[in-house]
């Protein structure tokens, strides 16, 4: 009886730590919640949501300061669905292929050499692409320079083809062979089987990889920093241009005042984009619980 | 509980003790320029080292900020990068030059350009001259690659210039050596750079015909360079601790100090 006694007593204490951990967590959550909106409503209340969210000159120096944040919020949406549509496509069609083609051992060497992609330092990137991508770019395209919105989706979509290969695979992988054996047993050959069975079965999977891949994009701020130019202007593809993640970052160390008060509320705004992603990839991931 | 009392003891024991061997304490509390930061903090530093009893504090509050604050007494030394205005020296502020800070205007080492003048310089940067064949060089346009807003080297490049809220920039970089690798890459840029940051991967170019050098910044005939200011107030005595750390600011001693945190001691 004493020995039951204290054995429970000892999971009660378990389950305690193990709660006050997992509290923790959504502590730091809500406290960085809490402090982003608290810092960042009150510029956004003394420029203007309006003049805030849709101005088109960024000059938060200049002796009269302008905040106005549209070619950061387009650059940065811009620049992520230029990474999707660059890095999808390619990450996409190698999942299929290390997941149902590939031979054991292409498989395995591809797949550590995309675990090495995945653990590659941002500043890595950045500086590759800042001293190769760069440069290449200034004489292939001949424009007098190379930093610029292309560079920056190009590392982009570098930087993102990890988690969408392996993601995708998973999930591809998680497809019921009989479902496959089946579509074989008609005579379908492999192709079809896994182009028209396999990836529809494992859709939700291969969204919820493109929903992370936007993700990352999206909060990248090191490498994107070293390739892009970072100055306020309206997107185009071969300007030099500001992303949200940069424009916080660029002007963190040295602002003050109202200055600083506004990269907080760019740095919500940003919040903002990344809840709704995850908002997309629980959507996504409960989908394929339903089902 | 009873430990940190212990120490807490202990501590203030060693700071009376320090305080009675003769050692001065107290506080230097300094504001103004934030393009002084690197200077003052590396001063703020050995000052303190030596002198274990004085805190140095700093405000980066800009150069006109820390003028008003030295004059309304609300610091002892108010830090300003450019000279003080006549009548700023007439209600009373005294400027003692510690340092001059030295911006050379950096180029690829492939460009046959070798020399601008102030007006070209800043013509270039507003956009007015774009392509390097209109100032002697080849046909190609010029790409302008600067620092970001509030960064030091930027605010004095564009003050010395006069080309404030003017710069077209082609790209706005966040430290010097991203500066100098981008111009190194490119044949066709121009960037501006703390003259001790300055590296064989790029060409510093003579303005209006004087190289950049510790010389030409102090004799004033490099004219791409602003003075670092220190203001007092006449007939107000700084306390003794103040008067410390500006007699060693001042200092031969210091000198190797100041050209470590980049810019040109005055003295020595």
């Amino acid at each position: 009886m004493n020995a039951k006694k204290k054995k429970r007593l000892f999971e009660n204490i378990i389950h305690a730590i193990f709660l006050v951990l997992g509290l923790l967590t959504v502590g730091f959550v809500l406290l960085i919640s809490v402090y982003l909106v608290i810092s960042g409503i009150p510029a956004i209340r003394e420029i203007g949501i309006a003049d805030f969210l849709f101005g088109k000159t960024w000059a938060s120096t200049a002796a009269e300061p302008k905040y106005g944040i549209l070619p950061f919020i387009l650059t940065s949406i811009y620049g992520t669905a230029g990474a999707i549509l660059v890095g999808v496509p390619v990450g996409f069609f190698t999942a299929v292929y290390l997941a149902k083609f590939a031979p054991v051992k292409i498989k395995k060497f591809m797949e550590a050499i995309v675990g090495i992609l995945a653990g590659i330092p941002s500043v890595v990137y950045g500086l590759v692409g800042m001293l190769v991508l760069v440069p290449g770019i200034r004489s292939l395209l001949n424009v007098p320079d190379g930093a610029s919105l292309l560079a920056a989706i190009i590392v982009l979509a570098i930087m993102i083809l990890p988690s969408i290969i392996k993601v995708s695979m998973t999930s591809l992988e998680a497809v019921p062979p009989e479902y496959e054996d089946a579509s074989l047993a008609l005579g379908a050959t492999p192709e079809e089987t896994y182009f028209r069975v396999s990836v529809p079965a494992a859709k939700s999977g291969i969204a919820a990889a493109v929903v992370l891949g936007v993700g990352r994009a999206i909060g990248e701020a090191m490498a994107v920093m070293m390739v892009a130019g970072n100055v306020a202007n309206m997107p185009s593809l071969l300007q030099s241009v500001r992303f949200l993640t940069t424009a916080v970052a660029s002007e963190m160390s040295y602002s003050e005042g109202l200055q600083r008060q506004a990269l907080f509320s760019i740095a919500l705004v940003l919040f903002f984009f990344i809840m709704l992603i995850n908002a997309a990839l629980n959507f996504f991931l409960k989908r394929d619980k339903e089902k | 509980m009873k430990k940190s009392v212990s120490i807490l003891v202990a501590a203030l024991a060693a700071v009376t003790l320090l305080a009675g061997c003769g050692e001065t304490s107290g506080s230097v509390s300094t504001d103004g320029s934030t393009s002084m930061e690197s200077v003052i903090g590396a001063l703020g530093e050995a000052f303190m080292n030596e002198n274990s009893g004085i805190d140095v504090t700093y405000n980066p509050t800009g150069s006109g900020s820390g003028i008003t604050a030295v004059s309304e007494g609300r610091c002892d030394i108010g830090l300003s990068s450019r000279s003080l205005k006549g009548e700023e020296k007439e209600s009373g502020l005294v400027e003692t030059v510690l340092a001059y800070d030295g911006i050379a205007i950096i180029v690829n080492p492939e460009n046959p350009v070798s020399d601008l003048s102030l007006e070209d310089i800043a013509a270039i940067y507003t956009g007015e001259i774009t392509n390097w064949s209109e100032v002697g060089g080849n046909d190609a346009k010029i790409v302008l690659i600067g620092r970001e807003a509030g960064s030091g080297t930027r605010d004095g490049f564009e003050s010395i210039t006069g080309t404030e809220e003017l710069c077209q920039y082609r790209q706005e970089l966040t430290s010097t050596g991203d500066v100098i690798a981008t111009v190194s890459q490119n044949p066709d840029a121009i960037g501006y750079a703390s003259l001790a940051a300055v590296n064989e991967d790029v060409k510093a170019l003579t303005v209006d015909g004087i190289a950049p050098s510790e010389d030409t910044i102090k004799d004033g005939s490099y004219v791409v360079q602003r003075p670092f200011v220190l203001v007092t107030k006449d007939g107000t005595e700084l306390s003794e601790a103040a008067q410390r750390f500006f007699d060693y600011a001042t200092s031969a001693e210091a000198a190797s100090v100041i050209s470590a945190a980049g810019a040109v001691p005055a003295v020595g």
